[in-house]
């Protein structure tokens, strides 16, 4: 079972938490504030990170942007700010989805295996290494490389990516993409989507010219290409 | 009929300025010129009856009287006219004679005059105008002698004939100065009058433009006081007025800022600790299973309602959201048919419950998230308090402004009760009074309506006809940001 490092303050919710995770199976560390949660990540190797955003010291903005430079570990947010300015800093900062406090371990781990189920994906099971542009993108290795470089990405970067470069130039609505990367049946969370593209955009395409790879259809969605 | 528009109250008030000065300048130049015509006049006739007299009397009369002795007085007293110089006619029985030897009769001596002389034995004067509209004074007196101490007359009299010419040049000089003085006047009437106009319409000017603001609701406007006069006092009842409505909105606004915070602060803290027990509340139930009958009833109650307070807590927050003006709008293109479809997969109500009626490719721009939260709320309302099947139709139409979006949800229920209709979408409004703790929120219909405005739209609640409640929701095809 996944080990989780669950990074929060207020010690009701750490051992709520905590509890419900246990019982359900998974490995659970737990930290009270940013700089114990960065400090666990190396001993602990955790396969999750559950992150409060609202932290004492360095806050949970920050912490996600440390995580990300060194680890492409999936990031899911817990966050008690449920308005859209907070998600959307959170999801721009790398996390790869995020949970409005409060919420069901049922919730939480339906969430946790969403992010997790990236190497199931049955678009990615096509095996090879497919080269589009400068980029590179090996599908069973699941690495992206652009001009012979490896590009870092987070889970739910390169799950979008796989699932977008494997129909070039078909297009796919919002909603489609939320369903097949994030399997989010709850929410039309159409941000998580856009903040994705947008990281995903900033490590792949030549910032000075408009997107390439991954292009907005207006009014509609996202598709990859044509090159 | 159309009606003349009413004239500005600056034009009113010079017009009445500019009267008053007109009628006062008219009615002092009319006295002047009256009093001091009469007095010109006056004086010349009055010398000049005098002068005759005087000279008449000096005259010795004897009787029977020649022509030529009339002649003869007749030129005499020709010489000493006064003040002008005087025509003198002299009449005795059918004698005339005159200074002037051409006309021994007068063209102006009227027979009126004659015989106010002749039978009053007095001077009398008279004055006429000739052909030729000249003025003249004309007198007449009778030569006069005593005989055993009566006065007597003696049949002899004599006229003059003064030209007034003279006294006509002066009083009509006098009335073009009045006139050329009158014109002049009213003219520079008009600049104290439009200074007094503007001292006046400046405060007015001022309170308008002032009172416009203050409807546009800039609160913090105020007038300056000029002086002490009732325009002041005016003002400063303005400036009163506008402080104090300053006042209480801005306390209204201070108390409704409070209560919006104190609201959104208590659901926010309530989330840490319900998210703590939240977590847990699944192992509560799990281990229910394993313990005794009682324990076992508290943990799955305290398990149900943290549930219940879990979603309170939500719909207040997103209750204060709207209260706060953050909530926002995130607009995609979504196919209608699709978006109603997955509301009801992902809630389990795809089965015979709900019957739809959905037109196939109906795009619309709006907020994915929101019309879930619409939809999910208005059905699963029909499913909870009316009945099974429910029916939900989309269509659209063309509106005012655009193609709008229509969508029913009918239930088969009993139909929401008159009473009921026009609070139901007041937040805690709880319909059966019985029913106090239904599984909703009582949030859940405000919050509906809300998200439905956001979108510009209208939401309706009704019943049918055949009975059965209907919530028919009107919204822009195109929703704006």
């Amino acid at each position: 079972m996944p080990r989780v490092l669950l990074i929060e303050d207020d010690p009701s919710i750490r051992e709520g938490v905590g509890l419900g995770l246990r019982r359900r199976g998974h490995e659970v560390r737990a930290a009270e504030t940013g700089e114990d949660g960065l400090a666990l990540m190396t001993s602990f190797h955790p396969e999750l990170v559950l992150l409060d955003l609202m932290l004492p010291g360095i806050n949970g903005v920050q912490v996600c942007h440390r995580i990300r430079q060194t680890s492409e570990v999936p990031i899911i947010m817990l966050t008690a700010r449920g308005d859209d300015f907070d998600i959307v800093i959170g999801l721009e900062a790398g996390a790869d989805d995020y949970i409005v406090k409060p919420a069901r371990t049922e919730v939480i781990e339906a969430r946790i295996k969403a992010v997790l189920r990236r190497l199931s994906d049955p678009v990615g099971s096509r095996p090879g290494i497919e080269s589009h542009g400068e980029l590179v993108i090996d599908r069973a290795g699941l690495t992206v490389a652009k001009n012979g470089e490896r590009v870092a990405l987070a889970p739910s970067e390169i799950k979008l990516l796989l699932h977008l470069s494997a129909s070039p130039e078909q297009v796919f609505s919002r909603q489609q993409l939320l369903e097949y990367v994030w399997d989010h049946s709850y929410h039309a969370d159409a941000r998580l989507v856009d903040a994705c593209v947008r990281r995903l955009r900033h490590k792949i395409e030549d910032p000075a010219r408009s997107p390439r790879y991954i292009q907005t259809v207006r009014g509609f969605g996202y598709r990859f290409g044509p090159l | 009929m159309r009606r003349i528009a009413p004239l500005g109250l600056r034009t009113r008030l010079i017009a009445a300025f500019l009267l008053v000065a007109a009628i006062s300048a008219g009615t002092t130049a009319a006295l002047t010129y009256q009093q001091a015509r009469n007095a010109i006049l006056k004086q010349t006739q009055d010398t000049a009856v005098s002068t005759l007299r005087d000279q008449v009397e000096q005259q010795e009369i004897r009787l029977p009287l020649e022509q030529q002795e009339l002649q003869r007085i007749v030129i005499e007293l020709g010489k000493r006219g006064k003040p002008h110089p005087w025509i003198i006619f002299g009449e005795y029985g059918g004698i005339r004679v005159s200074t002037n030897p051409g006309t021994p009769t007068s063209t102006v001596i009227t027979d009126s005059l004659r015989d106010r002389v002749r039978n009053n034995q007095y001077a009398a004067f008279q004055r006429v105008e000739d052909q030729r509209g000249s003025p003249w004074l004309t007198i007449g007196v009778p030569a006069l002698f005593e005989h055993n101490g009566y006065i007597e007359s003696t049949g002899v009299v004599f006229y003059a004939s003064v030209p007034l010419s003279t006294e006509k040049q002066t009083v009509e000089a006098m009335v073009e100065a009045a006139q050329q003085g009158a014109v002049p006047g009213l003219a520079i009437a008009i600049v104290p009058a439009l200074l007094a106009a503007r001292s006046v319409l400046r405060p007015v000017r001022d309170m308008r433009r002032a009172a416009q603001k203050l409807g546009r609701g800039r609160l913090d406007t105020r007038i300056e006081v000029r002086g002490a006069d009732e325009l002041a006092g005016l003002a400063r009842t303005f400036n009163e007025t506008a402080r104090a409505l300053e006042q209480s909105v801005r306390e209204l606004q201070e108390a409704e800022v409070r209560a919006r915070r104190f609201a959104s602060d208590v659901s926010h803290e309530l989330r840490t600790p319900l998210a703590g027990m939240l977590a847990v509340t699944e192992v509560l139930d799990e281990d229910a299973a394993r313990l005794d009958a009682d324990t076992a009833k508290a943990l799955r109650l305290v398990s149900a309602e943290t549930g219940k307070l879990a979603v309170l807590v939500e719909d207040l927050m997103e209750i204060s959201r709207f209260d706060a003006r953050a909530a926002e709008l995130n607009l995609d293109d979504v196919d209608i048919a699709e978006a109603v479809r997955k509301t009801l997969e992902r809630r389990h109500w795809d089965d015979a419950r709900v019957v739809t009626d959905l037109p196939h490719g109906v795009r619309a721009r709006l907020d994915p998230r929101r019309f879930d939260v619409v939809l999910a709320n208005l059905v699963g309302n029909a499913l909870r308090h009316g009945g099974a099947p429910v029916h939900v139709t989309v269509s659209t139409a063309a509106g005012a402004d655009g193609e709008r979006l229509l969508i029913d949800v009918a239930d088969s229920g009993p139909g929401i009760a008159p009473e009921v209709l026009p609070h139901i979408f007041d937040r805690f409004f709880k319909a059966d009074a019985a029913r106090t703790r239904s599984a909703g929120s009582g949030l859940g219909l405000a919050i509906t309506l809300e998200n439905v405005r956001l979108h510009g739209g209208t939401l309706r609640a009704g019943n049918r006809p055949a009975g059965g409640a209907l919530f028919t929701l009107d919204m822009p095809l195109e929703a704006h940001v």
